[in-house]
């Protein structure tokens, strides 16, 4: 067990497998609280969508599922890629494609959180 | 001659429950990813303006638009069951025959069942004007 726990002998053997699990387990709560909200500002307009986004404890809840679920998209679609595309270009271009997407999807997602709670 | 078992022929083979929740998990998990699109898309609107708001609500609130995003919340809520079977397996359990075809079941017939939950409870009882 102590050689499975993260310390392999490349010390980073289950970094992947390990960070796949505690983003998975960080979106449940988060996922549901993301679709209650979600479904809650249905026909609700602007000016209580901004209200309602911009209050802390909804703010925070959405930032860290995007930071979660942004990250465990990463690692996912990784693996979907290794799997299947197998031109060594190809694929090292698709994983960088595969961080660039993500963290611009991620960030641009946060910033709108901010500047909604900070009016900016 | 007719009576012996054959191998499978694709046009008859039903694809085990296992293996098609297996399969969406991944489906789902991919689709969820270019989904996140659509909750940028809706939430740097909601940052731009009320104009730009508008143009997300007139999807969100058009019948397509609602059925993109009960699909989508369905997703969400598959991959999550989906993945909830993983932790189980993870801890080295659920893997009997028996146990395999149940979590299979629960994960599908659960994520409609807990999708549709969530929007009564979202949309009818928290929610806003409809």
């Amino acid at each position: 067990m102590a050689r499975v726990r993260g310390l392999g002998s490349a010390r980073s053997g289950t970094e992947h497998f390990w960070r796949q699990r505690l983003t998975a387990v960080a979106n449940i709560p988060l996922t549901i609280a993301f679709v209650l909200i979600v479904v809650s500002l249905l026909g609700r307009n602007h000016a209580a969508a901004q209200q309602i986004l911009g209050s802390p404890l909804v703010a925070i809840v959405i930032l860290l599922f995007i930071g979660s679920v942004t990250y465990h998209m990463r690692i996912g679609m990784q693996v979907v890629i290794e799997d299947y595309v197998h031109g060594e270009i190809a694929r090292l271009s698709l994983l960088m494609l595969n961080t660039f997407f993500t963290v611009v999807v991620g960030l641009a997602a946060a910033y709108a959180i901010f500047k909604l709670s900070f009016g900016v | 001659m007719t009576e012996r078992p054959v191998s499978p022929h694709m046009q008859i083979y039903r694809w085990p429950l296992p293996m098609l929740m297996s399969i969406l998990h991944r489906i789902t998990g991919c689709a969820l990813y270019f989904g996140t699109l659509l909750m940028a898309w809706w939430l740097t609107a909601a940052g731009s303006g009320p104009k730009a708001y508008g143009k997300v609500a007139g999807f969100v609130d058009s019948y397509f638009g609602r059925l993109v995003l009960f699909g989508y919340t369905w997703a969400l809520i598959h991959h999550m069951l989906g993945g909830i079977r993983h932790l189980i397996w993870d801890a080295g359990r659920g893997f009997s025959q028996q146990e395999r075809e149940g979590l299979a079941l629960a994960t599908g017939v659960g994520s409609v069942i807990l999708t549709v939950l969530l929007w009564i409870v979202g949309f009818l009882l928290i929610g806003g004007t409809r």
